[in-house]
């Protein structure tokens, strides 16, 4: 009897979790038919970011550098029209994503929208966007699937095939590693992807990949036995290419085992959390590829530092400075379209050729992703330190 | 001995030891879903929640400045608050209405914690302050921290004052007797309302303990970190003979220690199938658990 029950409450709690994630459903796309057409003196600018959530972070960040490249925009008119910014919270969950993108294009009637940063939600949002042909930007997500969604779907960031490239080469070249431990977050595509271009690049600039698999999931805390098993195979390089929030707690618990070889990591490292959880022992002495780099000495990055801090009294963090610059190549791309409408305004975003941003210069390839320089930063107890540009 | 031979008893020796870790804390869970379950036969399902109460009582005492030790004991007496009032407000009035209803209602708790955590305490992880400074002391290849041996010494003092409790006290007099028979301790003039809130007092207590050393050891707090642990207790209870105290204690150790043996010397990615696949098996051969015994339940 007694164990007869005990199963049913697990399948009972198994049921229960599985239905967790399914909160939301859709119920936006009912109203298209009653809204009226909105009056058209103004260019509408539908923004998704995680506003709430686990990387709301990101989104705020996003925003704030959207608004404060907006307030230069605005100062002219394009075509004679001036562009209002309409911010959606998605609170970085996919389904959100896509419900705020259905609201944005059905309710507000907007003629681009920008967002999201996770790859995960901008996927859910982007094939709305193409079906209802609204041109989309992500100023953030590196995932390669993005932008296969469609034409009307383009990024202002590089891919995580560039970044995979980039922390190999500078591990063979710059540091002059030759044996590399990978390890990987088994739960995201994003893990994944970073760490079969690193294999391949890293292999083909004559170093080597231990021949095992070292793996964690999302939300693990304890990393001690893993981390023992990576150190016995002697790597002099280790390739984690994760999220801040694991990554932090590992690179503490590798100090204190002992483990003195550099980490090298993706732009998901690079959030002040990252300096919180690793405490400073940890945090030293590894290196990542981003996107920017605030302390970066060129004049268009300081100026922009300083405009920043004057308005949001913080230091902009990479994702601000990618919001930023998503803006801007709107906003130049409308002022190269040859009139307002979606087909127009898509093929100006995508004809998009070596527009200055901070974060570099901007080429939009024929697969509409950005070809643009990489930074690698080196993580300092203080915050991340620049440490080169990396050019594709 | 070669030197492999020597490296992989090092080897060996430190997933033992992280294994030890892991384990004591899923014992100290353990313990408050078998004192609960060895009672009032409910499967509380929130008691990771009083483990993540417990570990935010920590985090803010200890970074308001407070030491240590105090903030422990009073986080211990924090969550053993929360579940006292959870008991009395939720459980005690649906108490006789059967099992399920209660199982249901205890994750409902359980969520109810989960996101309104979220909201209040907001969705991301926050770093647990360094109360102790982090020592790490080398034998060899082999690697100790202090967290480690706070951990380990804190478990087994917990565990002695359990015992003492359940076994030599008046109080513990009376909850063997209202776990064996509530009506006849009834009868008996014990007043068991009061007997099953001390005892949701004390397993959310060591739930909120562990949460505190959890948050000294791993370095970070969030509000959804009771639901893994949470579910592994359980299985660790389930494994140890549920309802039985030392039962709890080694099907924490067990299940640690597997996990930690899985990552360490197979593939990490099949930790849990393959602890979960040994929990499987034990209880294919003592369906009861590790200590319990099989007796024919009266229908």
């Amino acid at each position: 009897m007694a164990n007869y029950s005990i199963l049913g409450l697990l399948l009972a709690t198994l049921l229960f979790f599985g239905c967790n994630k399914e909160e939301t459903k859709t119920s936006n796309s009912t109203k298209t038919t009653t809204t009226t057409k909105k009056s058209n003196d103004v260019i509408r600018v539908g923004a998704v970011f995680a506003m709430t959530g686990p990387i709301a972070t990101y989104g705020q960040e996003s925003v704030n550098g959207i608004n404060l490249a907006l307030k230069k925009i605005n100062a002219e008119n394009i075509k004679g029209k001036k562009i209002e910014l309409i911010v959606e919270d998605n609170k970085g969950e996919p389904a959100e994503s896509a419900n705020a993108v259905r609201k944005l294009i059905d309710i507000d009637q907007v003629d681009v929208i920008l967002g999201a940063v996770a790859s995960s939600n901008t996927l859910a949002g982007a094939p709305i966007a193409q079906k209802q042909k609204v041109p989309l930007i992500t100023p953030a997500s590196t995932n390669e699937k993005v932008t296969q969604t469609g034409d009307f779907i383009s990024r202002t960031c590089f891919t995580d095939n560039f970044q995979g490239v980039v922390m190999a080469k500078f591990a063979a070249e710059t540091l002059k590693k030759k044996k590399a431990a990978i390890i990987i977050d088994n739960a995201s595509d994003y893990s994944k992807g970073l760490s079969t271009v690193f294999k391949a690049e890293f292999t083909k600039l004559g170093g080597s990949i231990i021949d095992e698999y070292f793996t964690y999931t999302q939300k693990d805390t304890d990393f001690r036995s893993l981390l023992r098993k990576v150190k016995r195979t002697n790597p002099d390089v280790i390739f984690l290419p994760g999220y801040y929030t694991e990554v932090g707690l590992m690179l503490k618990q590798a100090k204190q085992m002992g483990i003195n070889t550099p980490f090298l990591g993706g732009d998901g490292w690079d959030s002040p959390k990252l300096q919180e959880l690793a405490g400073p022992e940890g945090v030293k002495g590894n290196y990542i590829s981003s996107h920017f780099a605030a302390d970066d000495k060129d004049e268009k990055v300081q100026a922009f530092v300083n405009d920043y801090e004057k308005s949001f009294g913080e230091k902009p963090g990479a994702m601000a400075a990618l919001g930023h610059d998503g803006m801007l190549v709107l906003a130049d791309a409308l002022r190269r379209a040859d009139n307002l409408d979606a087909e127009s305004i898509k093929m100006a975003i995508n004809n998009t050729k070596g527009f200055v941003g901070v974060t570099g210069a901007i080429t939009i390839d024929e697969n509409r992703n950005a070809q643009k320089s990489a930074v690698v930063l080196e993580t300092m107890p203080s915050g991340m330190a620049f440490k080169q540009k990396v050019n594709p | 001995m070669s030197e492999d031979t020597i490296f992989f008893l090092y080897d060996i020796a430190t997933y033992l030891i992280n294994g030890i870790t892991q384990g004591s804390i899923y014992a100290l869970i353990a313990l408050g879903y078998t004192m609960v379950y060895g009672i009032i036969k409910l499967i509380n399902f929130a008691h990771g929640e009083f483990y993540m109460i417990g570990a935010f009582i920590g985090f803010y005492l200890i970074t308001t400045g407070m030491p240590f030790v105090p903030a422990l004991l009073l986080a211990m007496v924090g969550s053993g608050l929360v579940a006292v009032i959870i008991e009395r407000v939720v459980y005690r009035p649906i108490r006789s209405a059967g099992r399920i209803s209660a199982l249901i209602t205890a994750l409902g708790t359980s969520l109810f914690f989960q996101y309104s955590g979220q909201l209040i305490l907001g969705a991301d992880p926050k770093a647990f302050p360094q109360a102790i400074k982090v020592k790490t002391y080398q034998f060899g290849e082999l690697y100790i921290t202090n967290t480690q041996i706070i951990i380990f010494i804190s478990t087994i003092l917990l565990m002695i004052f359990l015992w003492w409790l359940v076994n030599k006290t008046k109080i513990g007099k009376a909850m063997r007797a209202t776990s064996f028979d509530m009506k006849a301790a009834q009868l008996m003039g014990i007043d068991t309302n009061k007997i099953i809130s001390f005892t949701f007092f004390v397993g959310a207590a060591f739930a909120g303990a562990a949460g505190v050393l959890v948050g000294l050891y791993y370095n970070t707090v969030e509000p959804m970190m009771g639901l893994i642990p949470g579910l592994k207790a359980f299985v660790a209870a389930v494994l140890g003979g549920i309802g039985i105290i030392p039962g709890a204690v080694i099907g924490g150790l067990v299940l640690g220690i597997a996990e930690n043996l899985v990552v360490g010397l197979w593939v990490s990615t099949y930790r849990d199938a393959i602890a979960f696949g040994i929990l499987i098996l034990i209880l294919l051969f003592k369906p009861a658990g590790i200590l319990g015994k099989n007796k024919k339940e009266k229908v």
